[in-house]
């Protein structure tokens, strides 16, 4: 008997040696005990295909695909087809870039400006500093001249004209179209503006609640 | 007539017995140790086409989440991002490096870098990252601290009883959403903070995670 619980206990000494512990880092594929239904015959996002020659399940828009089922007549629906030239090129009707913010953006500073702050830490602040000063992360990591927001030529450029360059990048800067949808390019506008006019603030910009915060006078 | 058994045979079936209920206990207990998720994938981490390191990309350089994982607060993937979100850097930064040829390769043909899945859901469940993130449910509760990963491994078993623990007591989890890609936040004020706060949130934003099976499974 003393034989056969020896044995027993060599067996799992091996097992545990074998199967290892929990949580172990390997770069083996994780083991399926019911696989059942694990795998369907569906495609995820992103996934890989078979079937089309390119190996993607997702399928690029077939060139010349036009919109139908719907109209733009009657109520116009400026986002239909992005029709809205302003809101979706930032250009005004003779093709001029856009000053200021196209009427379909609602301007609420609670909102817009919030957004904007939030997008802009993510997608901008990189290159562009939390300041918007051209000193973000990567310069120290070898990032090109990355331009300041903060001198005359960036202060007055037409704000269509720096949603042109978020939607379609800008000299070594790429397009942001994919990560910024038309309204949080204005929002992240609307927050440039703002950093531009922080940089710029004197004294009697300053809520008087706030300037005694502030030691100023 | 000779003894057919020796006298030892008497204790024989208790033998049996116990033999059967020690094999019994090791195979429960094997299964339980091995069978599970905790077992089988967490710690899963296998070889990337490219070395990224989210612990340079994220920890050190302190690039949000959500700069290369652009669908997780819009939609129910978190999708893996496209070579020009490389590139968007990588075009000046290392841009040389041989490590990027398999980007810079993406970049140019337009087929994608063949990254390999660490995090893989069952197909059976309908997952969406984005009502997760917009309450306030942070990276690190299903994917650890991915930011200090050379290599992500799963850190999480990500089974059904994991969903639970959560979707049972979501105020032990939830955090304010302007904190979700905070991986090292912890609530100042510590367990009592964050079931203080968390009670908060859960009733403020009515947050009911549901524990039916047709909240996760269609």
């Amino acid at each position: 008997m003393r034989y056969v619980y020896l044995t027993i206990f060599l067996i799992v000494v091996l097992g545990v040696s074998i199967m290892g512990f929990r949580g172990s880092i390997s770069t083996r594929s994780p083991l399926e005990v019911f696989p059942d239904m694990d795998h369907q015959a569906k495609y995820k996002p992103q996934a890989e295909s078979a079937f089309f020659a390119d190996g993607r399940a997702d399928r690029p828009r077939i060139p010349g695909t036009v919109a139908y089922a719907r109209t733009s007549g009657g109520e116009a629906d400026g986002s239909f087809l992005r029709a809205d030239q302003a809101v979706f090129e930032g250009k005004d009707a003779s093709g001029a870039w856009v000053k200021g913010f196209p009427t379909a953006v609602t301007i609420d500073p609670a909102q817009l400006l919030e957004r904007g702050q939030d997008r802009y830490v993510i997608y901008c602040a990189p290159c562009h500093g939390g300041l918007g000063d051209g000193n973000g992360i990567t310069k120290q990591y070898g990032m090109g001249a990355t331009p300041t927001f903060h001198d005359e030529r960036l202060r007055t450029l037409a704000e269509g004209e720096i949603f042109n360059v978020i939607t379609h990048g800008k000299g070594n800067m790429l397009s942001y179209a994919d990560k910024l949808p038309a309204e949080d390019r204005w929002a992240v506008i609307a927050y440039m503006r703002a950093l531009q006019r922080a940089a710029h603030a004197t004294p009697a910009d300053v809520p008087p609640g706030h300037k005694s915060k502030l030691g100023i006078k | 007539m000779s003894k057919l058994f020796p006298k030892s045979a008497n204790k024989l079936p208790l033998q049996i017995i116990i033999l059967v209920f020690v094999l019994g206990g090791i195979a429960t207990a094997a299964t339980t140790y091995y069978a599970t998720n905790k077992y089988t994938n967490v710690g899963y981490a296998p070889v990337q086409p490219v070395p990224f390191s989210h612990a340079l990309h994220s920890g050190q350089l302190g690039i949000d989440c959500r700069y290369c994982h652009v669908g997780v607060d819009k939609g129910p993937t978190s999708t893996v991002p496209t070579a020009q979100t490389c590139m968007n850097c990588h075009n000046q930064v290392k841009a040389d490096s041989p490590l990027l040829q398999v980007v810079r390769d993406s970049y140019a043909s337009g087929d994608p870098v063949p990254w390999v899945k660490v995090h893989q859901a069952p197909d059976y469940v309908y997952f969406n990252h984005s009502v997760h993130i917009a309450r306030g449910v942070s990276c690190v509760e299903c994917h650890g601290q991915v930011d200090q990963m050379d290599v992500v491994h799963q850190a999480k078993p990500l089974s059904m009883g994991f969903c639970l623990d959560c979707h049972r007591e979501p105020e032990k989890f939830v955090r304010d959403p302007k904190l979700v890609t905070q991986l090292d936040w912890k609530h100042p004020r510590g367990v009592e903070g964050q079931l203080e706060d968390g009670k908060k949130f859960v009733h403020d934003w009515n947050i009911k995670p549901p524990q039916s099976c047709s909240g996760c499974h269609r």
